[in-house]
């Protein structure tokens, strides 16, 4: 019974274009001729690797957002929480190669004058200690943000003011070049991961298969998650906070829960978008970006997981497009997106094509009964 | 006019033969200059200051300047026109310009220098010449000051000059050590009395040697001066966080009113405070184009321009977009976030994306002294400005009817509108109202803050704290939300920094609102857990 609601139709075709995704995009960069129209070229690689790193996020917000109503507009912080965790072990494994080619220093840290490593930077040259802090850190700050909100029952726009508060404080402290994390320019200059050079092609096309990976199983863990008794407590959360507290559920328990759980989800994006992008700085907890993430959600359609995929594909599609031709616009469409989607899309793209359905199937029911009644007269 | 010329050059002439006539100190020690000797120098300069002959500021000026020309046993001052001067006479002197050479200083001359040109000029007729000269000899300590100093104080007329001079020969008995106990007791008194950094500096580095009951004088009025200017600084940290939580209240009050009301979060109220900028500076282009005289009044102008200009806008927004988003308050905060990237794309396209210089009037400009305070009066504007705009709101919203429908629908919507209040009218007027006073805010905040289409991005963030932390109960929240915040913001920096201290507030905040979750200034009542 479970594996048959895990692999619903929606379940399938999520998995089948992922998986023709892993195949198909490594193939044509490295087995299609260079110049041939089927040929992907390299820098094209980490850019859709990148999105798939968005749509991972997307999910993460979708999960909170789209089935238990916690909007949050600070989830970028989780990612580039988990983009920190994954670019100091980055860092450390420049080692010599550096500017100022000091063995264990990162140059930043050379260029302040420290004579020594900070504590929080042990360990993070040894690569599943920095995976597992890219899990854990975004989980702790998740936890504790998370009990202490919904303990005293934040809701609503308050949640989503705190959260981009936290966001906000967050990038203040980046920015500061003594909290040890290179300031303004953030962590970047990378060489090599488990001795693999990023810069070469076939690392890229790794990255970008683990990523998609990474997308799927998310997919599947939250499709679980929704599927679950757990995740039916989620929705009437969403729907009816109250009445689920007052049936006896503890509420802010499972609001916890999956609040940790998808920032946990993001930590992991934002761990696979740092070596694609080769650069993490604070700019990644900026609340705009948070925001954005929302967008994407909307877009595609809140409460689809499905949707959070499509839409955050469609929506940084649509800017790197914007961006390269059009760049002035990109606000205005942007902007025009929230606007219109808010407005006239409540249910995002997987929403209009569901009511769609629906009225098409509505209209063939009504058309045939007098046809039936005809043929009934006959 | 030509008479008065006329008994000028008479006086001139008169004291040109007389000093001819009496050869004096001056006299005597002009030939010094020649001896090429920089003790000679020094002596000499000593002598022409005390000499309190006529000439002596433009001797020892033109020494300064590099101007002063020796040779052939005659001293010259070479003016800026030109012409040689015979230093001795203060007549055009006949001397071979090719034989004459400038009286060469060093470190040491020009300390003698900087010291006699203090000490002279304390007789100036101008009182601002007298008080610079009061500072310099403050500075250098020149014991040979006293004499002219001494002078200078029996016949200054200005309270504030003699201040300076008491002040100035206070700091050099406290360092003379042949001077009387009494005197420099006196001394540490007056300096005490002036109470600020260079009192404290010179207090606290007594010359060794110096009697111990001096000594404990100096120490005690050490103590007392950094109690003071503790205090002082204090003081100005709290002014400068009045002044940054008037600017929180401006930008956080319309904010409150629309979130108050309508229970959304209007993420575009930042450009509403950012286009009554950019009216501003439009308002300011035009006058400084069709009417320059009226340039003094053009933030009067802009004033009711701003807040229609942000009103309109906001009342668009309502109807056009959040009207149909009742109920979805957090759509309604994506809906007006996309609206706030299109207003700033469009000014970014209309005006550039660079900032907008917008002047300030001359009646804000310059700043206000008491005590050890510094208040610049563009903040003294804007904190009575901010005050003002709180004060008629409270009016609006308590005496009027439009403030009782506001009240009613903030209270209970639904009671409301069964009493029969037309909400949706009075969602777009409180809509407009929150805007437009956003758009006057924006007016003050182009006087201290960048005018760029980012300008509003700048203070959403403040300006959510300031109503999550102060509650939507009433304004008092808000202007109780924006005072803390701004003087806690400011009384931290000292220690924290800027930034740092941002962060501990902003955690502080997040902490805060698990204590209350509704803010200090909560509804009550069932209607809130709507």
């Amino acid at each position: 019974m479970k594996t048959q609601t895990l692999l619903d139709r929606q379940s399938t075709v999520v998995l089948s274009l992922l998986t023709v995704a892993a195949i198909v995009v490594p193939a044509m960069n490295g087995l299609a001729a260079p110049g041939s129209a089927l040929h992907l070229s390299d820098h094209l690689v980490p850019l859709l690797g990148k999105y798939v790193c968005f749509a991972l996020l997307a999910l993460s917000v979708d999960l909170i957002w789209g089935f238990c109503g916690i909007l949050s507009l600070g989830h970028g912080a989780f990612f580039a929480l988990g983009g920190y965790a994954m670019g100091m072990y980055l860092m450390r494994q420049i080692g010599p190669r550096g500017v100022y080619a000091d063995p264990v220093l990162p140059d930043f840290m050379v260029f302040l004058n420290w004579k020594e490593l900070p504590w929080f930077w042990h360990g993070f040259e040894w690569f599943p200690f920095a995976a597992l802090m890219a899990l854990i850190v975004p989980g702790a700050l998740s936890f504790i943000f998370g009990w202490l909100a919904f303990r005293s029952r934040v809701t609503g726009v308050y949640l989503s003011i705190i959260t981009q508060a936290m966001t906000f404080a967050l990038m203040l402290a980046f920015f500061r070049n003594d909290m040890g994390f290179g300031g303004n320019n953030g962590l970047t200059d990378f060489k090599d991961i488990l001795g693999f050079p990023l810069q070469s092609a076939s690392t890229r096309i790794v990255l970008f298969v683990l990523s998609v990976v990474a997308l799927a199983c998310g997919y599947l863990l939250c499709r679980w998650v929704v599927n679950s008794k757990f995740g039916k407590v989620l929705v009437a959360v969403r729907d009816a906070e109250s009445r689920t507290r007052f049936l006896g559920y503890r509420v802010e328990h499972y609001k916890l829960a999956v609040f940790t759980l998808s920032a946990m989800l993001a930590g992991i994006a934002g761990a696979l978008y740092v070596p694609q992008v080769g650069i993490i700085n604070p700019g990644e907890f900026a609340p705009a970006n948070s925001i954005e993430v929302v967008i994407w959600v909307a877009v595609g359609g809140r409460g689809t997981l499905a949707g959070a995929i499509l839409g955050a594909l469609l929506v940084n599609a649509g800017k790197t497009w914007f961006t390269g031709v059009l760049p002035e616009f990109w606000l205005f469409a942007l902007g025009g997106l929230f606007v219109f989607v808010t407005l006239f899309m409540p249910h995002g793209i997987f929403g209009a094509a569901r009511d769609l359905g629906k009225q098409v199937s509505r209209r063939l029911a009504s058309r045939r009964p007098p046809e039936s009644l005809s043929q009934a007269a006959e | 006019m030509t008479t008065l010329r006329t008994i000028f050059w008479a006086l001139v002439l008169l004291a040109g033969m007389t000093s001819v006539a009496m050869a004096g100190p001056y006299e005597d020690a002009l030939p010094r200059f020649a001896a090429d000797s920089y003790a000679d120098t020094e002596a000499a300069i000593a002598a022409v200051t005390s000499s309190g002959h006529s000439l002596s500021l433009r001797v020892i000026e033109a020494l300064r300047d590099g101007q002063l020309l020796v040779g052939a046993g005659q001293v010259v001052i070479r003016d800026i026109s030109g012409p040689l001067v015979d230093a001795a006479k203060g007549q055009p002197s006949g001397a071979n310009a090719g034989s004459l050479k400038p009286v060469r200083v060093n470190n040491r001359v020009r300390r003698a220098i900087e010291a006699a040109l203090g000490n002279l000029t304390l007789l100036s007729t101008d009182p601002g010449t007298r008080l610079e000269a009061a500072r310099a000899v403050f500075r250098s300590r020149d014991a040979a000051a006293l004499p002219t100093l001494d002078k200078a104080i029996a016949q200054e007329t200005s309270p504030n000059v003699r201040k300076a001079l008491r002040t100035a020969r206070a700091a050099i008995l406290l360092n003379k050590a042949d001077a009387s106990s009494a005197d420099r007791l006196g001394a540490v008194a007056t300096l005490k009395e002036r109470g600020d950094q260079e009192a404290l500096a010179l207090l606290s580095s007594l010359p060794s040697g110096t009697p111990s009951d001096i000594a404990e004088a100096a120490g005690k009025a050490t103590d007392s001066i950094r109690a003071r200017l503790a205090l002082w600084s204090a003081v100005q940290n709290i002014w400068y966080g009045i002044s940054l939580g008037s600017v929180l209240l401006l930008a956080a009050i319309g904010l409150a009113i629309t979130f108050g009301t309508m229970g959304v979060i209007n993420m575009a109220h930042g450009e509403m405070v950012m286009l009554g900028a950019y009216t501003t500076f439009v308002v300011q282009e035009l006058i400084r184009t069709y009417a320059p005289g009226l340039f003094e009044a053009s933030l009067f102008i802009a004033l009711p321009l701003a807040f229609l200009v942000a009103g309109v806008t906001g009342i668009l927004i309502e109807r056009l977009v959040i009207r149909f988003l009742y109920g979805r308050s957090l759509e309604t905060l994506l809906a007006t976030w996309g609206l706030s990237l299109i207003l700033q794309q469009a000014v970014r396209t209309l005006f550039g994306p660079t900032n907008r210089e917008v002047g300030t009037p001359a009646w804000m400009s310059g700043a206000l002294e008491i005590g050890g305070l510094s208040l610049t009066y563009n903040r003294i504007a804007i904190v009575v400005f901010a005050i003002l705009v709180f004060a008629v709101l409270q009016l609006v919203l308590r005496y009027t009817s439009l403030g009782l429908h506001v009240r009613a629908v903030t209270q209970n919507r639904r009671m409301a509108g069964s009493m029969g209040i037309k909400t949706s009218r009075v969602d777009a007027l409180a809509f407009g109202l929150g805007s437009g006073v956003a758009g006057i805010a924006g007016v003050a905040l182009s006087q201290i803050d960048n005018v760029s289409p980012n300008l509003g991005q700048g203070y959403i963030i403040d300006s959510f704290m300031v109503v999550v932390f102060g509650g939507v109960g009433n304004l008092w929240g808000t202007l109780v939300g924006a005072m803390t915040l701004g003087i806690a913001n400011k009384l931290l920096e000292p220690y924290a920094g800027a930034v740092l201290g941002k962060i501990v507030l902003l955690v502080g905040i997040i902490f805060f609102i698990q204590r209350r979750p509704r803010g200090l200034f909560a509804l009550k009542g069932r209607a809130v857990e709507a």
